[in-house]
């Protein structure tokens, strides 16, 4: 099963289907990712992703646009605002650049979506000055986006490579735990950070399983 | 005249230290404060951040100074033609900043003397 990695099928209601599936994920981990956050940084992250993806969806609802590049610019824009500290910034960022390389298309294809998550995140990576192995959202992302570019690349569908990125960015969240920090709040805590998941790579991990959860039933 | 924006994740902390490096200039200076969340809680909040670059903008550059990590990455997002994010001390280098762009600097002095401000000793 699954559409053809040209083929342009995902329309502005299936990036919508994929915030609305990542905001009931958030929902349902928010306390997991605030407690990972308790562990090596300032015990927020659940509650404040819960906060901004709730209103991503409450502002698609209201008026979803036309395009999926301009549904991803509208949610980067809601996170910057309403989710806080850095991870607002930087999924916010992550969004913005990732719809705005969608451009105008009414509908796009697997193999845009992969170049999508990786300007998204080109545009974290920028903005945070972040490189793997800094026990970030980097180190889910990355390797989320490398595997959806090779999965593309050998012509998988939808589903398959979809799970791909998603399998990618868990192991990759896993990988964080004995890595000591050198980026954010818990870069203070040096070599106290290792034997933590970090709590920004979990929720990136349990962002691109929604996307994959969603891709799996279009 | 370049402006200048101090963003804290206290509120309180921004407003004071754009009040303390106004005193030590002792003449008129372009400084906006930008702490807090909107409801006054710990944070960064973008909205109040682009209302204090606007404040701040009387055409010759505003510089960005935010104290440490989530303000670092709000103030980035405002980074465009005339608009500097400096990676300085937040105190010290809001009064170095604060000092040079009331003497007339520019954009890049201002920018300078605040990173001059990493190197200053106390004692």
């Amino acid at each position: 099963m699954g559409a053809e990695v040209g083929a342009e099928v995902l329309t502005p209601a299936f990036f919508g289907a994929w915030i609305e599936e990542a905001a009931r994920s958030v929902r349902a981990e928010r306390d997991e990712l605030t407690r990972l956050d308790a562990a090596i940084g300032d015990a927020d992250h659940g509650t404040n992703l819960d906060r901004g993806f709730t209103e991503a969806v409450r502002a698609l609802g209201e008026r979803c646009p036309a395009t999926p590049g301009a549904v991803l610019v509208l949610v980067g824009s809601t996170l910057i605002r309403k989710v806080g500290g850095a991870s607002g910034p930087l999924y916010g960022t992550a969004f913005r650049e990732a719809g705005k390389a969608l451009g105008d298309a009414p509908a796009v294809s697997a193999a845009d979506l992969a170049a999508a998550l990786t300007a998204g995140v080109a545009g974290v990576r920028r903005l945070g000055s972040a490189a793997e192995g800094d026990k970030t959202m980097v180190d889910a992302l990355a390797p989320a986006a490398g595997a959806l570019a090779e999965a593309v690349r050998e012509g998988r569908g939808l589903d398959d490579a979809l799970g791909a990125a998603s399998a990618a960015a868990a192991a990759g969240a896993a990988a964080t735990i004995p890595m000591p920090a050198r980026k954010g709040r818990a870069s203070y805590l040096g070599p106290r950070s290792v034997g933590h998941q970090d709590p920004g790579a979990t929720s990136a991990a349990l962002i691109l399983r929604a996307l994959h959860t969603v891709a799996a039933r279009w | 005249m370049v402006g200048i924006v101090l963003i804290s994740h206290s509120g309180p902390l921004a407003a004071e230290t754009a009040a303390l490096a106004a005193g030590v200039c002792g003449v008129e200076v372009v400084l906006e404060a930008a702490g807090g969340t909107e409801d006054g809680g710990l944070g960064t909040s973008p909205d109040l951040v682009a209302a204090a670059v606007e404040r701040a903008d009387r055409g010759d550059g505003v510089l960005l100074i935010p104290d440490l990590g989530g303000a670092a990455l709000t103030a980035r997002l405002f980074e465009g033609p005339g608009v500097v994010v400096a990676d300085v001390p937040f105190v010290e280098g809001a009064i170095s900043a604060a000092v040079t762009a009331s003497a007339g600097g520019s954009l890049e002095a201002v920018l300078a003397a605040a990173e001059e401000a990493r190197h200053f000793r106390k004692l």
